[in-house]
């Protein structure tokens, strides 16, 4: 659309304008993280401190929760992904009984705030002797992100071509071939964008680790991160160190398949 | 898992009766999943409800006491002032970012400027960092001694510089625009994908007819995005709603109880306080509610 000049030149400045307050508070993390530890390691006037970051790995045992981090975030999203792949498989391609209501009893399961469920977790986990240990913390994440991955495989399934599938099962196909040679990789960027925002989700999961781990046993990096702060107080350096760190796995995704996330959490909000 | 023969001869009756010949097959794939969230989810939120009619401290005997938990929420002073903060936040998270996204979308999908792509990537970015992350983040820029202080006292504002979360007044509209600057990317980028779908020949028709953009903004754009509107407000109060890491790590519900909300109050008294079946109520309350916004906000948006 044809727009003045004047205007244009208005658009850019809003855009830059907006561009800088997203931008900015990265900006002054990214400012301490590099900055120096104390007065005295400022006055040999580096610009860069890179030696904060193994610092903030070493002190802040952020090595040891990316590790936790990462056992738990690949056990959620295997098994997460795989079950709900199946699940989506099912309620996407095949008629049989109870097949709406029991989609929509997943799709409930997207809206169910954590802190419902968290309580009486805890409790019944403890029991069988769950808590402290990486299945404690994996498995209420994974029953939350089947809720949004069978609902995401059931739309990605109902959009495939039937005519292709019939003629597969004509040929001797059974069910489980026309779903894993067929669909599953034809699907791979819709299967991407899931396993990328499962990934995310449990990365970024705070509530669930906390409440299920108390003796900090099983410990995530966003977790690791809350108790820097409250432990570690000589100055910013390292906590800003560790904040980038921790977020520094999903940015990077981010940065290299943004489409993937942009459209999953767009798209996957559009309820039908 | 199938036999290849059979399902596909059994794909050939069951057309005729309308039926899987394996009226099983169906449950096989489903099952995984089903007992996963059955036990997770499903389980836990039974247990929740059930839970909530009992007073219990975690360890030793519990006491039915009918509704009392939830007569609790709205007689309960500092719950009541935990879902009043809710409310707070819901502006900051939803109505703020609604109002300036829609600008902002509109704005930029007038004229199609360069850089668009790029833009859309940083304003989401927000939306894909660890919430702790964000509110160390903040914590430091509303330090006594950080950096927005120091930008007043530049800009000649000495007045307005203050410890920005522990003071009674400032600290929850400080913690809510930490939540706008979360939610705005998501919001803007949902706007500007509904506003690129309306159709340029509106448009070119207004501008015949003499309509700004300021008419062209009510009369054209607006009603075109409705759904996403919808959708944005469904997502950010939903999240305004569910709003616990942040205040975990910023306030931990202070000074005092001024920044206190429902997810918070809901750790505080199960894990802390021992009230476990007063934390349960609170938790099935606000399932309540979210499942209750999302029914009056998708009414609204599909009318007309």
């Amino acid at each position: 659309m044809k727009v003045s000049g004047l205007e244009k030149g208005a658009n850019y400045v809003v855009l830059i304008l907006f561009a800088f307050i997203v931008l900015g508070p990265i900006g002054v993390i990214l400012s301490l993280a590099f900055g120096p530890q104390s007065a005295s390691v400022g006055r040999e006037g580096r610009i860069f401190h890179w030696e904060n970051f193994p610092d903030a790995w070493e002190i802040g045992r952020f090595g040891q929760y990316m590790t936790t981090s990462v056992t738990v975030a690949a056990i959620v999203v295997v098994v997460a992904v795989s079950a709900s792949i199946l699940a989506g498989y099912a309620l996407g391609t095949m008629k049989f009984r109870f097949a709406t209501p029991l989609f929509y009893i997943f799709l409930l399961g997207i809206m169910v705030p954590t802190e419902a469920i968290i309580v009486p977790l805890y409790f019944d986990l403890r029991t069988v002797g769950l808590t402290n240990t990486v299945w404690g913390v994996a498995f209420p994440q994974i029953a939350m992100s089947i809720a949004f991955g069978t609902y995401w495989m059931r739309t990605y399934f109902r959009t495939t071509n039937r005519a292709m599938i019939e003629a597969a099962r004509l040929d001797g196909a059974g069910s489980f071939r026309i779903l894993w040679q067929i669909l599953v990789p034809i699907g791979r960027p819709a299967i991407l964008t899931l396993v990328l925002l499962t990934f995310m989700w449990t990365w970024n999961e705070f509530l669930v680790p906390l409440v299920m781990s108390p003796n900090g046993d099983v410990r995530t990096a966003p977790l690791g991160l809350a108790f820097f702060q409250g432990q570690y107080t000589q100055g910013t350096a390292l906590l800003a160190a560790g904040a980038v760190l921790v977020a520094l796995p999903v940015v990077v995704l981010y940065v290299f398949l943004q489409r993937h996330f942009i459209k999953g959490m767009i798209e996957g909000a559009v309820r039908e | 898992m199938a036999d290849p023969v059979t399902s596909s001869t059994g794909r050939s009756a069951s057309r005729r009766s309308g039926r899987l010949a394996k009226p099983w097959l169906p449950w096989a794939y489903l099952a995984p999943a089903i007992v996963l969230y059955g036990l997770f989810m499903l389980f836990p939120l039974g247990r929740a409800a059930q839970y909530s009619f009992f007073e219990w401290d975690g360890l030793g005997a519990s006491e039915f006491v009918g509704f009392d938990n939830y007569v609790a929420l709205v007689q309960d002073e500092q719950l009541r002032e935990a879902f009043g903060h809710a409310l707070v936040l819901i502006f900051f998270y939803a109505v703020l970012p609604l109002c300036v996204g829609l600008v902002l979308a509109a704005i930029l999908t007038r004229a199609q400027v360069r850089g668009l792509g790029f833009f859309r990537t940083v304003i989401f970015l927000p939306q894909v960092i660890a919430m702790v992350v964000v509110a160390v983040t903040w914590r430091q820029i509303y330090a006594p001694d950080g950096p927005l202080n120091g930008f007043l006292r530049m800009v000649g504002l000495e007045s307005w510089t203050r410890p920005w979360l522990g003071d009674y007044t400032f600290t929850l509209p400080a913690v809510g625009l930490i939540g706008s600057w979360v939610s705005l990317g998501l919001v803007t980028v949902l706007l500007m994908a509904g506003m690129s779908r309306v159709p340029r020949e509106l448009y070119e028709a207004a501008r015949i007819d003499g309509a700004g953009a300021f008419r062209e903004f009510f009369a054209i754009t607006l009603p075109s995005v409705r759904g996403e509107i919808t959708v944005a407000l469904t997502l950010t109060i939903v999240a305004a709603l569910k709003t616990f890491d942040l205040i975990y790590v910023t306030t931990s519900g202070g000074p005092g109880t001024s920044t206190t909300v429902p997810s918070y109050e809901v750790y505080r008294r199960a894990f802390q306080l021992g009230e476990v079946g007063a934390a349960t109520a609170v938790g099935i309350a606000l399932t309540l509610i979210v499942f209750a916004i999302n029914f009056v906000v998708n009414q609204i948006g599909d009318k007309k």
